[in-house]
């Protein structure tokens, strides 16, 4: 009995937990099909009573969000593409391949992670000023190709490679970038999907980064352009949801179709000391 | 044996970049900090001259930057123990043997982890708007006349922290159940053998097991918290009267507004020194206690 009352409190607590969770997002959705106005009244509407797409078709065509979209997705993957390859890549050699000072220039790549970006985005500025890449993709994507954790999380993985596996294949006269290729990049395929997951869904959310340097509203990220129309929109909630619905979805989707990969990825992540 | 040039070829380009773009940065901006770069020296660079120490000591005499650091304090110092204590209870609850569906409330209460800040805080400024908002809409049910929440100084900053709340709990939450699930069974079967209650479960098994997590889980939140940007960015552009005006912003502002990039260097230095110093009284205060 006692144990049953125990059982409804607990469930009752996840219950109210995930209602707090989701409503804001549910809302979010169901405010973006409603008609301009509409979600301006009271009692606030739950459901659009008459369900429009009316503020995805004013976000799309004439607030150029389809570009936002475009740039995003571009920026994301190419971040995603170039730094899974730069930090595999490092990753594989920080754990396998023996050269001078290896550890210690490792040692040196963790402790720089105590380092917040924040404090590198003027002189970063005034380099990429420098090398005209301020309003390019080059400005997010050049200095995103490889990260620290990135290098951390691949090296953890591929020290469980066992070396033989690298030196019959060495024995067999194949070249280190073949080895690499056809040896160890297949066995790193879990790390590699968790960490694509992971930089990609980074990469799409982030923020202060973009806004700093692509000040063109032609290159503006998703998050970017949000947040300028918000600036301008303060009124329209009902196409600022859609908005929203436009910038969240697609990493929504992405996580939950590869949640196991990206929790991994944090786990990984969260044990690092 | 494998050729050292072999081994380089892989490692250079990661390094080249974290080089060129970080490392190489972080030095450069020690150094801006100590000068007076502004708008005239980004038009030329004849401009620019070394000041030493002036900006740190403007800084710090700039009554602004105190607001921004006292607000930057109160979000973390509120902000911090409250996303922990959601975590770690929503973790325990999670973990509770009595919880049902459990991957389907652990994906929902993620979920707002993965949403972008801007989105979420666009989602906030409707669901906390003092006329069409459901949370005064409810609160008027309640008996409570609506709060003005983004427009009132005092309510600004809270609201703010009930965001950062919402949107970043799941994530701590994780790596509390997976650190629950390390601890070893045969811990609580001996607890119950002996008749130990839940509660004393609790107290003397699993929070005690969960110390270096809370730990690490403690040091990460508060470096994360202390970079509040994007929520005031959106929700209250560091109003009202500079209520939710951070560090961060201050700096953005500084920077990427007025073109101050020596001063902003400075605000990067001085909130960098400060969580630096934070997480090592963290750690001692840690270290002290076992």
């Amino acid at each position: 009995m006692l144990s049953r009352v125990a059982a409804a409190i607990v469930n009752g607590v996840l219950l109210g937990l995930t209602l707090v969770s989701l409503f804001p997002l549910v809302w979010m959705a169901s405010v973006s099909f409603m008609p301009p106005g509409a979600a301006s009244t009271l009692p606030p509407p739950l459901l659009p009573r008459t369900p429009t797409l009316v503020n995805y078709r004013e976000i799309f065509l004439r607030a150029g969000m389809v570009r936002s979209f475009l740039n995003s997705l571009l920026l994301a993957t190419g971040v995603t593409v170039c730094s899974l390859a730069f930090n595999t890549m490092a990753g594989y050699a920080f754990a396998k391949l023996r050269f001078a000072g290896r550890e210690r220039l490792f040692k040196t790549l963790i402790g720089a992670l105590v380092i917040p970006g924040q404090v590198v985005m003027m002189p970063l500025f005034l380099l990429l000023k420098q090398m005209g890449l301020v309003n390019t993709y080059g400005g997010v994507i050049l200095p995103a190709m490889a990260g620290i954790f990135g290098i951390y999380l691949v090296r953890q993985y591929a020290l469980t490679i066992p070396d033989e596996m690298l030196e019959a294949a060495r024995m067999d006269g194949a070249g280190e970038l073949r080895i690499f290729a056809t040896v160890v990049a297949p066995l790193l395929r879990p790390v590699l999907a968790s960490l694509a997951i992971f930089t990609f869904l980074g990469c799409w959310n982030d923020f202060m980064w973009p806004l700093i340097v692509l000040t063109d509203a032609r290159l503006q990220t998703l998050p970017v352009a949000l947040a300028s129309l918000a600036r301008e929109h303060v009124q329209d909630s009902e196409m600022m949801m859609a908005g929203s619905v436009v910038t969240v979805l697609p990493v929504l989707v992405l996580f939950l179709a590869l949640q196991k990969q990206y929790i991994h990825c944090l786990l990984l992540g969260s044990v690092k000391e | 044996m494998t050729l050292p040039a072999a081994a380089w070829g892989f490692v250079a380009p990661a390094l080249l970049v974290i080089g060129l773009f970080f490392l190489l940065p972080v030095v450069a901006a020690l150094g801006l900090s100590l000068t007076d770069f502004d708008i005239y020296a980004l038009a030329n660079l004849a401009n620019l001259r070394f000041v030493g120490l002036a900006n740190y000591v403007r800084m710090l005499q700039t009554p602004l930057f105190w607001q921004a650091l006292g607000n930057t304090l109160y979000f973390v110092v509120a902000g911090v123990p409250l996303s922990i204590g959601v975590s770690l209870g929503s973790a325990l609850l999670l973990h509770s043997r009595l919880a049902c569906c459990r991957s389907f409330f652990r994906t929902a209460l993620f979920a707002p982890v993965v949403t972008s800040l801007v989105a979420v805080a666009v989602v906030w400024r409707y669901l906390f708007h003092t006329r069409y908002g459901m949370v005064n809409f409810v609160l008027g049910h309640l008996g409570v006349s609506p709060v003005n929440w983004l427009g009132d100084p005092h309510w600004a900053m809270p609201t703010i922290i009930l965001l950062a709340v919402w949107k970043n709990f799941g994530y701590n939450m994780v790596i509390f159940i997976a650190s629950l699930q390390a601890i070893p069974q045969g811990l609580y079967e001996a607890a119950r053998i002996d008749g130990a209650s839940w509660s004393r479960q609790t107290r003397h098994i699993t929070l005690p097991m969960l110390e270096p997590t809370l730990l690490l889980v403690s040091v990460l939140t508060t470096a994360g918290y202390f970079q509040l940007f994007a929520e005031p960015y959106v929700m209250t552009q560091g109003g009202p009267l500079h209520s939710t005006l951070s560090v961060l912003y201050f700096m953005y502002e500084e920077g990427f507004k007025w073109w101050n990039l020596g001063a902003a260097s400075a605000v990067a230095f001085l909130l960098f020194g400060l969580i630096w110093v934070i997480t090592w009284l963290l750690l001692r205060l840690a270290g002290d206690r076992s």
